[in-house]
């Protein structure tokens, strides 16, 4: 049965999918079988998404050598959810890239470009795919390691530089990662995820495994950009080619968040994270930091891009600060807010990318009088703005929500004040885009140059998305509330 | 636990804050790549050398032998290395593309001719 087989065929398409491109060269075709790929393992997601059994999961043996001592493949309600969202994002984002990147990059490497896209999809479905520990470890670095490619493949040559930092900070982060599952390796003796669980609960108070602790949540906060290791990542998005800031915004984060949550809840469990260690103290004050300092840092860019950037870091905190919160609607906020600031973001960089082809910049000075040349990407990025801030009836907000009813369940009054507070720092930046596009007068020429279809209908399937999300819940709320049921329940 | 018994786990520290001091410390983009490989290397240590038994053999299944090493870590760190050969072709092959576009490999030097020819450059 094919349908069996569906766990695999998600990550090894696009694995296969790299080299046929490299050979292939053309880039019309190139980009035929990269999008034909993508929109694949989106429709393989969305029937594993649909086929989870609530509380159950799919097993998958690789070469049918049987787990624990093969590599096992396990999609449950988390790691579905986070399928659905990496392959549509690259669905959508794929769809965009072929007129997107004929403005930034080189003709020559155009079917590189593809090729290295795909393989950064392959890395991140493995990663979310995968139960094996040491697996996910070398999908981790076939994601990192081809999306450092694509930051430096654009022409301008900041975007070298800022691959480079990418390329040591990720680096040192995935080598913390593994140096941990050394530890953890040494202590139980297994790979794989559920029974290194299993195993933990004899050991959980030593040395080696506190210290696997604090390396995997070093190492991971690295690769999410959480406050203060975020330095590599305004640059990297600020830099690449936009159509790279989108994908990457609203994929390569969000997975390695969904590593550091199935690590803390599902493989040390919450008892050890949180008595032994205090993670969670930790965490609510990180993300604290993160949504306060670089939210503020956002407010006074001069880069449309640096600014949206900065506020993905921010947008980090909130997620980290549901994972913090440690209860079931803190969780669900982590979730769901993987999903909407995903798409979020991805609406907002697709939209930067449309003005970069027409304006050939992205500095604020220049955005004057956006609207009355680019009407609809200018509305667009209102409208995607507003679920930035979490204005009701936009994605945002659904997050916000959870995240304020998880503070109040905790008592922390403070903390859901904050949260609010630091969506008012939101909204300023985003009206700060306002005032430069509508009510200033353009600086030189004012004719109408909207950006090409190509470019706004994607753009826009993800602008509507965040209205869409914030109306109708049904699927990405039941779906983050059984997800975070998963993460919290663990491998039993 | 005494020093002797353990002193591959010390040589595995050492290195490892060794690369990491070098991953921080150089402005070299040359000397940095070094320290990560140092870096990448100490993990490698680290898995292969509890993967020894004092008197094991090679994992081979024979009558006269009863204690075998354990081979996994030796798979594992096969990957491991591919995946770090791979980063640092990557890396170098970085720098030499930033020395084409600013002449320089310096980090210093490098943000300095970025700051003078405005964030569009």
């Amino acid at each position: 049965m094919i349908s069996a087989q569906l766990p695999i065929l998600q990550v090894v398409l696009p694995l296969l999918a790299a080299p046929l491109i490299v050979l292939f060269r053309h880039p019309g075709l190139a980009w035929l079988v990269a999008a034909a790929v993508s929109w694949c393992s989106f429709a393989i997601a969305v029937a594993l998404f649909f086929a989870v059994p609530a509380g159950g999961a799919f097993d998958y043996a690789l070469g049918s050598w049987a787990a624990p001592w093969g590599i096992a493949y396990r999609i449950d309600s988390a790691s579905a959810y986070v399928l659905v969202l990496v392959s549509l994002i690259a669905s959508v984002v794929v769809t965009y890239a072929r007129s997107s990147i004929a403005a930034e990059v080189d003709r020559d490497s155009h079917y590189l470009f593809y090729a290295m896209f795909v393989l950064c999809l392959g890395g991140l479905l493995g990663i979310a795919a995968t139960n094996d520990a040491f697996n996910l470890f070398v999908f981790l670095e076939i994601s990192s390691l081809s999306s450092y490619v694509l930051i430096a493949i654009g022409r301008r040559r900041r975007a070298l530089h800022a691959a480079f930092q990418y390329l040591i900070m990720g680096t040192m982060g995935a080598t913390f990662y593994v140096i941990g599952v050394g530890l953890l390796y040494l202590m139980t003796g297994t790979l794989n995820m559920a029974d290194m669980a299993e195993r933990l609960a004899g050991v959980s108070e030593t040395r080696p495994v506190l210290s696997a602790l604090a390396f995997i949540t070093v190492g991971l906060s690295l690769k999410i950009a959480l406050f203060p290791l975020h330095f590599w990542l305004p640059n990297a998005y600020a830099a690449a080619p936009s159509v790279v800031s989108a994908f990457l915004a609203g994929t390569a984060t969000k997975v390695s968040v969904y590593v550091l949550m199935r690590f803390l809840f599902s493989v040390f469990g919450v008892r050890l994270s949180l008595d032994a260690l205090h993670l969670f103290d930790l965490l609510v004050g990180l993300s604290i930091a993160a949504t306060v300092a670089a939210s503020l840092i956002a407010l006074f860019q001069d880069d449309l891009k640096r600014m949206l950037a900065y506020s993905s870091v921010a947008q980090v905190g909130y997620i980290t600060l549901g994972i913090a919160l440690n209860n079931a609607d803190g969780l669900t906020a982590a979730v769901i807010h993987l999903f909407n600031h995903g798409i979020t973001k991805v609406a907002l960089f697709m939209l930067v990318g449309g003005i970069v082809l027409r304006m050939g910049t992205t500095r604020f000075s220049d955005m004057a009088g956006l609207a009355r040349r680019m009407p609809f990407t200018a509305f667009g990025f209102v409208v995607a703005g507003l679920s930035l801030i979490g204005v009701p009836a936009s994605a945002g907000f659904v997050t916000k929500w959870y995240l304020v009813m998880a503070a109040l369940e905790r008592a922390h009054w403070w903390l859901a004040a904050l949260v609010v507070a630091t969506s008012l720092i939101s909204a300023l930046y985003v009206w700060r885009f306002v005032e430069m596009a509508y009510l200033r007068e353009p600086a030189g020429d004012a004719r109408r140059a909207e950006a090409p279809l190509a470019l706004l209908v994607p753009a826009w399937i993800m602008v509507l998305a965040c209205t869409y999300f914030g109306l109708e819940t049904s699927y990405s709320l039941t779906g983050a509330q059984e997800a975070a049921a998963a993460l919290a329940r663990g491998f039993r | 636990m005494s020093f002797s018994s353990h002193y591959g786990y010390w040589a595995t520290i050492i290195l490892m804050v060794l690369g990491l001091y070098i991953l921080i410390a150089r402005g070299n983009l040359i000397k940095k790549l070094v320290g990560l490989a140092i870096f990448q290397t100490s993990v490698y240590l680290l898995y292969i050398a509890p993967g020894k038994l004092i008197g094991g053999t090679a994992p081979i299944i024979a009558e006269q032998f009863r204690v075998y090493s354990n081979p996994l870590p030796h798979v594992l760190i096969l990957t491991a290395i591919v995946v770090g050969v791979a980063t640092l072709a990557l890396g170098l092959a970085l720098v030499v593309r930033i020395h084409e576009a600013y002449g320089s490999i310096e980090e210093d030097e490098i943000i300095d001719r970025d700051g003078k020819e405005g964030p569009e450059a």
